[in-house]
């Protein structure tokens, strides 16, 4: 009774809104709303000093979430059970996206990589954000469509949907972007560990990783720019100019911090700009240094009420597509968020990747908001 | 959903809640528990502490004459931030900078480069100091020089000009004062850690003399400009500025003219040494204060130009400072250098026989020589002999009377088999005397001089055993002669025993006792004042640049010498009698003013570096006027020959000008402290005047 009630009131445009996770919503919009305010204080001072628009990138930013908030509007209107039926286009596209940024006239290379290509009006986009949702999709597509009639997949799916995801691993690779590349990974490693794969699996997959890393390391496939992030990671004043540089004064700046942080628009490393890329790979940093451990720290909770809520749809679904889907965006924003900001706080090498929700920058909003639509979907069609 | 992927599930659950906590462990760990180093981390890298240097405090005279003093200067500065962003990097600027300045642009570029831009042996000249502040290039700059700096902002962007205290030694009547005064330097790693004041790279400290021991007060605060920067350098904001504030005066007890005639006395008595035939490499002298210790004159030879830091130390000059061929000109040797008193130590000799039970008024048997076992002593000073008063003896310097009494008690403290516990008279009333203990004069580095009792035998037996008991294998091969080497032999075996030796060389002030002639000036000056023995003071007060004390320094005594008022009387008597029938009555036997006093002629073991022996160390220890003694006047001339002949007329040179004497009339208008004693009261201290003299 009180469901049909609540639904015939419900009844119009936007009526599946209401049936969202509304903790989940909370948590995202809270999160939004947070990145907009360290968008804005990471570059205020800074363009005006320059005399510069001091409101460019919050105007951009502004509109990438409105964008991405749309995107993730129309991933909840088809049943994402449909959806499945599309993923094979979805993971062309993603690897298509990958081969276009690799040709030469079409992708431009930033900081040793080759992720962007260029659009009319100055926008940019990077295929490999888009590309992590290819990789959920296809991967837990192969997994939960099996051959067999057992419970558990089989060797063969793993090894089917292994090949799925190398493909655009391999174009990610080649970039290269070692970030996402080990993002994708890991998140690939859960889904398999979720979808009840033999355990032999899983801790074979593991070791390859460990050994993969060791050989690409030695036989010079990761570039030397990759390697120094790595030793300033350890030693920090092995490359005190660059890497180590960046570090040390990232972990100073969310240090100075204190409890209560140097109040917003005033930390003075943030509008001395100490940290660079401080409005996207290092926006921990300005949280930490003018918002403080409350301010940070809250921010943190708010991540870890998304996580919470993202499990309970994981395991209300009793579909296995949708609840890989959920652990696939779950276990991609958990690794992407620890190393972002584990990276800012000398937890993790460096490597160049975006805090969810947070970080300025079109094309990981738009992937992380069409994640969080993958999320609420399930969500609707498991109920 | 199987078994396995419920489980898998909670796993990974479990692994991103810990992923959460990790970080919020870490957030916690860098803000809350080590928030306050971060904060301090990140203050550090964003504020840059501009110093403009205080002016240092003035050293004066006893009539507030200055000695050493700041002078305005013209600083010319490069600020490197501003060239930086010039796209030839601000050559061309530099080049018309060192132009004006008419000095070799390479030389300005070394002199605008951090020392780690530059390659290691082209450094001479590089700068020690950041590139936050603007880079001082000169300190000498012309006033034309720095208008043309100033009208032009245009053609000498980064470039400017303003006033900065420099350090001069005006020698405004004619003083060097080297040694007294010191001088300053740039600060050194090695002061940034000793000291318990905070101190700012490019300060000059005190790093010798007065400079040095007063550094504390002379520094005053210098003014703190503490700009943000961001990463480019810009400064984006002053965070706080503080005011400079001058450092305090220091109002010496040196009398500037004082010291230039003691300066000169000491050295005309060098030169005529060298005369002489003596090697006269180095001398001292000093005049003090008898009633309060307090030092009015105090030179050592030779000296050096205490300007020469601030004109900018040469290598050349660095190293002649310390040379021993310009005879280390950096060592004072009225502190310093210590020397065998000789003769002028039987003051100490009268006073350890009366203890010892002596007559001093009774008469003594003064042979030519005198026969220990198979050792002969003989007199040097003198050619009278026979028997004479004790009086007599020490006017005409007789050694022989001396020998007889160490002896004697050496043997009754029993000789080569010592008592238990020896009376010890003469090493014993020596100690009380200071001999071997610094005067606490407030001068950094004073040496302690040298007391040889049997606790320093003992120590350098100890010390040197190894080298006496193989010594065959280790001496050179010229000191190799059948007597070293059996004396080596003794030395091994019992070296640290008092000898026969040691005791009447000891008796004459001879053998292996040191004295500074600063101690000596002590140890006379309590003669004449009745026996205190005052702790040398150089500086009497220290003064707020407005006048007002901040704290005067009274007299301060270090005990009593152990001479009761008879033992006083007869050295009085004595004293007198050598200037005027004794070995001075040549030097000041018709002098118009009574002068007490002993000469002393030291011989010196060892040879110099050109193989030559080396001469006797002349000294005259005295102080007048005789019948009411205000000043003591030591000098000593290291390798100087007789002391009545070399000293002794460095020191009437000295009386001169103390009492106004020209030949033999006493004119009291001319003498330096036309009241008879040096200044009671304070002087009012007046830079201005003196600023108008300086070069």
């Amino acid at each position: 009774m009180t469901t049909y009630r609540s639904r015939t009131r419900n009844q119009g445009r936007f009526r599946n809104l209401a049936g969202y996770d509304r903790w989940l919503t909370f948590a995202t919009l809270s999160l939004l709303a947070f990145g907009t305010v360290l968008v804005y204080a990471a570059t205020k001072n800074w363009f005006a000093s320059q005399h510069l628009d001091p409101q460019y990138y919050l105007k951009r930013h502004i509109i990438n979430i409105v964008i991405g908030l749309a995107l993730a509007y129309g991933t909840t209107l088809i049943d994402y059970r449909l959806l499945r039926a599309y993923t094979p286009i979805v993971w062309g596209l993603g690897v298509l996206g990958l081969i276009a940024v690799l040709t030469p006239g079409v992708g431009s290379t930033v900081n040793g990589a080759k992720a962007w290509i260029g659009l009319p009006g100055g926008f940019q986009i990077q295929p490999a954000e888009l590309a992590k949702i290819s990789i959920i999709l296809g991967i837990a597509m192969v997994l939960a469509e099996r051959d067999g009639a057992s419970a558990d997949p089989t060797d063969r799916d793993v090894l089917r949907s292994l090949a799925v995801a190398a493909v655009p691993i391999m174009l990610i690779m080649l970039q290269p972007d070692l970030g996402t590349t080990l993002i994708i990974s890991a998140a690939i490693v859960i889904m398999i560990a979720v979808s009840g794969a033999p355990t032999r699996w899983i801790v074979g997959l593991l070791l390859l990783a460990i050994l993969g890393g060791f050989v690409a390391i030695k036989a010079g496939v990761v570039s030397e720019y990759q390697i120094k992030r790595l030793q300033s990671f350890v030693d920090p004043t092995a490359d005190p100019q660059q890497s180590g540089y960046q570090l040390r004064q990232a972990r100073i700046t969310i240090g100075s911090g204190g409890i209560l942080g140097r109040g917003l628009f005033h930390g003075p490393q943030t509008n001395g700009r100490f940290v660079p890329e401080q409005q996207t790979d290092f926006i921990f940093t300005v949280a930490g240094e003018e918002t403080g451990f409350l301010g940070s720290g809250l921010m943190l909770l708010f991540f870890g009420l998304f996580f919470w809520r993202a499990f309970l749809i994981a395991q209300r679904t009793n579909d296995l597509f949708g609840r890989l889907v959920c652990v696939g965006v779950i276990a991609w924003f958990a690794f992407q968020t620890f190393e972002n900001i584990g990276m800012a706080m000398g937890l993790m090498p460096m490597t160049g990747v975006p805090l969810p929700f947070i970080s300025y920058g079109g094309s990981s909003m738009f992937a992380t908001l069409v994640g969080f639509g993958l999320l609420q979907n399930v969500h609707l069609r498991s109920r | 959903m199987s078994q396995r992927s419920r489980l898998n599930l909670i796993v990974v659950q479990m692994l991103v809640l810990s992923l959460v906590l990790a970080m919020l462990g870490r957030l916690f760990y860098l803000q809350v528990a080590a928030g306050l180093k971060y904060q301090n981390a990140a203050l550090s890298i964003q504020s840059r502490d501009i110093v403009t240097p205080a002016v240092r405090g003035a050293i004066v005279d006893d009539t507030g004459l200055p000695m050493a003093m700041d002078r305005p200067g013209m600083v010319i500065t490069v600020d490197r931030s501003v060239l930086g962003k010039m796209p030839d990097k601000g050559q061309a600027v530099l080049e018309r900078v060192a132009s004006l300045m008419g000095i070799a642009y390479s030389d300005l570029y070394t002199r605008t480069r951090l020392c780690g831009e530059i390659a290691f042996g082209k450094r001479t000249g590089c700068w020690n100091g950041t590139l936050y502040q603007p880079i001082p290039v000169t300190k000498e700059a012309t006033q034309v020089q720095a208008l043309k700096i100033l009208e032009n902002p245009d053609i000498y962007p980064g470039i400017s000009a303003s006033p900065v205290p420099i350090r001069s030694y005006p020698s405004l009547a004619g003083e060097n004062a080297a040694h007294v005064l010191g001088y300053v330097g740039s600060i050194t790693t090695a002061d940034l850690a000793n000291t318990s004041k905070q101190y700012y790279l490019n300060e000059t400290v005190g790093k010798t003399g007065l400079e040095a021991q007063y550094d504390q007060y002379l520094q005053g605060t210098p003014g703190i400009k503490t700009v943000i920067v961001d990463r480019t350098e810009n400064i984006t904001r002053t965070a706080t500025t503080t005011a400079p504030v001058a450092g305090n005066n220091i109002v010496t007890n040196i009398n500037a003219k004082l010291q230039a005639a003691t300066e000169q006395a000491l050295a005309s008595s060098v030169l005529s040494a060298r005369a002489q035939g003596n090697k006269a490499d180095s001398g001292a002298a000093i005049v003090m204060d008898v009633h309060t210790g307090r030092i009015l004159a105090m030179a050592s030879y030779p000296t050096y130009d205490p300007n020469i830091w601030q004109k900018g130390l040469t290598t050349a000059q660095a190293t002649a400072l310390f040379s021993d061929a310009d005879g280390v000109p950096a060592l004072s040797r009225a502190i310093d250098g210590t020397y065998a008193p000789a003769s002028a130590f039987k003051v100490l000799s009268v006073a350890a026989a009366s203890h010892a039970g002596y007559d001093l008024n009774a008469n003594y048997n003064c042979p030519y020589s005198i026969k220990f076992g198979n050792q002969t002593f003989h007199n040097d000073d003198t050619k009278v002999s026979g028997s004479m008063s004790l009086q007599t003896a020490i006017a005409v310097s007789c050694d022989t009377i001396w020998y007889q009494i160490g002896y004697d008690q050496w043997v009754k403290d029993g000789g080569l088999h010592p008592k238990s516990n020896p009376n010890d008279f003469f090493f014993k009333n020596a100690a009380a005397f200071g001999v071997g203990q610094p005067t606490g004069i407030d001068l950094p580095s004073e040496a302690s001089g040298r007391l040889p009792d049997r606790a320093w035998k003992l120590a350098y037996y100890k010390e040197n055993k190894n080298f006496y008991c193989n010594y065959t294998s280790r001496a050179k091969p010229a000191d190799l002669t059948p007597f070293l080497i059996a004396i080596a032999k003794e030395d091994c075996t019992d070296g640290y025993i008092v000898r026969a030796g040691d005791a009447i060389n000891f008796a004459i002030g001879q053998g292996d006792v040191l004295m500074t002639p600063l101690q000596m000036t002590d140890v006379y000056a309590a003669v004449a004042n009745g026996g205190i023995l005052f702790k040398p003071e150089v500086a009497r007060a220290i003064v707020k640049p407005d006048g007002t004390v901040l704290q005067e320094i009274q007299p301060q005594e270090n005990g009593l010498i152990p001479a009761s008022t008879s033992t006083l009387n007869f050295l009085h008597g004595a004293l007198r009698a050598v200037a005027t029938s004794g070995t001075a009555a040549g030097v000041f036997g018709n002098y118009p003013i009574q002068v007490s006093g002993k000469t002393g002629t030291g011989q010196v073991q060892g040879r110099n570096a050109n193989g030559t022996a080396k001469d006797p160390t002349s000294w005259f220890a005295s102080y007048a006027p005789s019948n009411k003694p205000e000043y003591a006047v030591v000098m000593m001339v290291s390798q100087g020959g007789y002391g009545a002949s070399t000293s002794a007329v460095g020191v009437k040179e000295i009386y001169n000008a103390l009492f106004g004497v020209t030949g033999n009339t006493v004119d009291p208008k001319k003498a330096i402290f036309p009241n008879g004693a040096p200044p009671s009261t304070l002087p009012k201290i007046d830079l201005r005047n003196a600023t108008v003299k300086t070069p």
